[in-house]
């Protein structure tokens, strides 16, 4: 497969490339923003039940 | 059965079993959705009328179904929580709307995208955008409504009802490239007949779909475990968790 033909996407390079990257960012983003509602949530517990 | 159910609602049960499971929907999406995306970007042979345009598809068609899926589970979550009264099922609600909203402005973006080369604009106000935008607006309404509570309980109820409210947009999304004249295509894989899309194209299609089934679910697992904690942030139970 020639690659130079392959990222120019029949000329749609741009419109592909975007779509495929703001999703990627997005599901990324969506994963850090789960983990870290979670593990912020535990963090309070934790520190909670340490002061009592 | 309703003991089991009970036992299943409980916070701590619910807890531990979505911290058991998260992992399994997480590994499998991750490989489902690298799959997808190399079979959509360089397995899949380019469409005879757009060119490698189409590759597209892969990624705003499975975000646009997922926003209209996410929104159904969290509407039903909602009407569990407000008539049976169960607080896990508004918690499962209030996890799946933030991911439900960006699912939306994926979808969103991505036709706006794909739109620009393929119609020669990105935005039209034509039925289904429009409807889908609003899909949007109901994901954020429902969020900062809730956000405008303190007591937890009122923001619940309140919330429920305009989840159950906007389900009605759900069909609207769906049935609206058949009841108004629009630009955006007509259903070509949701049909009763036979898709009218070639079957090597479709099978990275229903990958990305259910990778991003799986995902969700991770994602949600995560959501509703930290939403689990900061609303029983009293419990004895949490001691015992850990």
């Amino acid at each position: 497969m020639d690659l130079n033909e392959f990222f120019r996407m029949g000329g749609y390079a741009g419109y592909v490339w975007t779509s495929y990257g703001l999703t990627a960012l997005v599901l990324l983003l969506n994963w850090l923003a789960a983990r870290r509602c979670e593990a912020r949530e535990q963090e309070s517990a934790r520190r909670r039940s340490s002061t009592d | 059965m309703w003991l089991w159910f009970h036992k299943l609602a409980s916070p701590p049960h619910a807890y531990r079993v979505l911290g058991k499971l998260a992992p399994w929907f997480g590994w499998p999406a991750l490989g489902l959705i690298l799959l997808a995306t190399w079979w959509g970007l360089v397995k899949a042979p380019a469409d005879y009328q757009q060119g490698d345009a189409f590759r597209i598809l892969y990624v705003h068609a499975p975000t646009a179904w997922m926003s209209m899926f996410i929104y159904v589970v969290m509407a039903v979550a909602a009407a569990v929580g407000l008539i049976w009264r169960i607080k896990l099922a508004h918690a499962a609600a209030a996890a799946a709307a933030p991911i439900g909203a960006s699912f939306t402005f994926l979808a969103l973006a991505t036709g706006s995208i794909w739109g620009k080369p393929m119609w020669g604009t990105w935005w039209v106000w034509d039925a289904r955008l429009t409807s889908e935008l609003i899909l949007l607006f109901l994901y954020l309404g429902y969020m900062a409504l809730r956000s405008s509570f303190d007591d937890p309980q009122r923001a619940d109820r309140a919330s429920a009802v305009l989840a159950i409210v906007g389900v009605i947009n759900v069909p609207i999304i769906h049935y609206s490239v058949e009841w108004w004249t629009t630009l955006h295509q007509p259903a070509s894989v949701t049909k009763f007949d036979k898709p009218s899309i070639a079957i090597e194209m479709l099978y990275p299609l229903f990958i990305m779909i259910v990778g991003l089934q799986l995902y969700f679910g991770w994602a949600i697992s995560r959501r509703l475990r930290g939403e689990i904690l900061r609303r029983e942030r009293n419990a004895s139970w949490l001691k015992e968790a850990r």
